[in-house]
């Protein structure tokens, strides 16, 4: 399917449309908002067809950047162009920016009291075994493949344990990996 | 003074923000190492709070850095740090995203996909485990963090109701 025919046969959605379905996928989501992302977009508004959310989803990732605000640009950018990349970002990051700053402000009052730290401490315990779960989940696909596992544990190491600078790490590996990529093709 | 501290800011988040392959939660241990080592910002403890603030209220895990700026800088530190973190990669992303989708089957698209994939794998992993080394100072702390990878990887709870144990567990002291 080219671009060209998805946005002939794409739905009109006007910037204010964006900006209120993504203020929704916003503040819907703890921790990841991409499944709520999906509801929306494919399942309750049908502006993205399955395979369009794939598409979308496989070049946010891709791309450097926060996926969800990736998301928000080129499905604003499909229908409404920059008008529609600016309300879409915007109604994703407003309400949740406002209401974390807001819960910091109050944290900070409130950092005294142990039972709040300590609520605190076992959110972050938690959290860190959701990202490890999320980067084993990511793993298995690439697990039969010997040099993908070489240069994944090569990341973990440079960054997790000896802490090397991200943008040596890129220059030197992502090259690298995506040559070995290239020859194995 | 307040406007060197936020250049600053966004100078350091605008930087991650182009080498955040594989979104926010790949970068965290950047995040860590130049808020806490290089820039002197704040503790490891700080951070490790912060983090925990951002998973604890609605919306995308990039408002770690929201929270970093806010620290460093109050509110408009907070403002500055998300837009110098969203902006750049969304000017990029803005820019390719037609180009992308017209190369989709090409050979070096699919080079390039297949090489990044093991290393944003490797920085998530990295994130997860430098997180935990941050958050994790006794058997209790590392059984929840235990407790809550077996379980995100082998039922449908949802994440919420994982984090809400963990908060429970920690406000009655036991963590």
């Amino acid at each position: 399917m080219s671009g060209s025919a998805a946005a002939d046969a794409a739905p009109a959605v006007s910037a204010s449309a964006l900006f209120v379905a993504f203020l929704k996928i916003g503040l819907s989501g703890f921790g990841g908002v991409l499944p709520f992302a999906h509801r929306m977009l494919v399942d309750r508004q049908g502006w993205l067809a399955e395979q369009e959310f794939i598409d979308v989803l496989s070049l946010s990732q891709f791309l450097p950047g926060p996926n969800i605000v990736n998301v928000s640009i080129i499905v604003g950018r499909r229908f409404q162009g920059v008008a529609g990349s600016v309300a879409a970002c915007l109604g994703l990051l407003m309400m949740p920016l406002v209401i974390v700053l807001a819960l910091a402000s109050i944290y900070a009052q409130f950092a005294q009291v142990d039972a709040v730290r300590g609520a605190c401490n076992g959110i972050s315990s938690a959290a860190s075994g959701l990202i490890l779960a999320m980067a084993l989940r990511m793993a298995r696909p690439l697990r039969k493949t010997p040099w993908q596992v070489a240069i994944g544990v090569v990341a973990f190491v440079g960054i997790g344990l000896l802490r090397v600078p991200l943008l040596w790490l890129f220059a030197v590996l992502a090259p690298l990996s995506i040559a070995i990529a290239w020859r194995r093709a | 003074m307040i406007g060197s501290v936020l250049g600053e800011v966004a100078a350091q988040f605008a930087i991650l923000s182009l080498l955040s392959i594989g979104g926010a939660n790949a970068v965290i241990p950047e995040i860590q190492r130049r808020a806490v080592e290089v820039e002197h910002w704040m503790t490891n403890a700080d951070f490790t709070q912060l983090f925990a603030l951002s998973q604890a209220a609605p919306g995308p895990n990039v408002l770690i850095v929201s929270l970093i700026g806010w620290k460093v800088a109050g509110v408009l530190g907070g403002v500055v740090a998300l837009l110098a973190m969203s902006g750049p990669s969304s000017i990029l992303t803005y820019a390719v995203a037609h180009a992308w989708e017209r190369f989709r089957d090409a050979p070096w698209r699919i080079a390039i996909q297949r090489g990044l994939a093991p290393v944003t794998v490797g920085l998530i992993l990295a994130s997860g485990y430098v997180l935990t080394r941050a958050a994790d100072h006794n058997w209790v702390a590392y059984a929840i963090t235990g407790a809550t990878l077996l379980l995100a990887s082998t039922t449908r709870l949802h994440p919420l109701s994982l984090l809400a144990v963990a908060a429970a567990l920690g406000a009655f002291g036991l963590v």
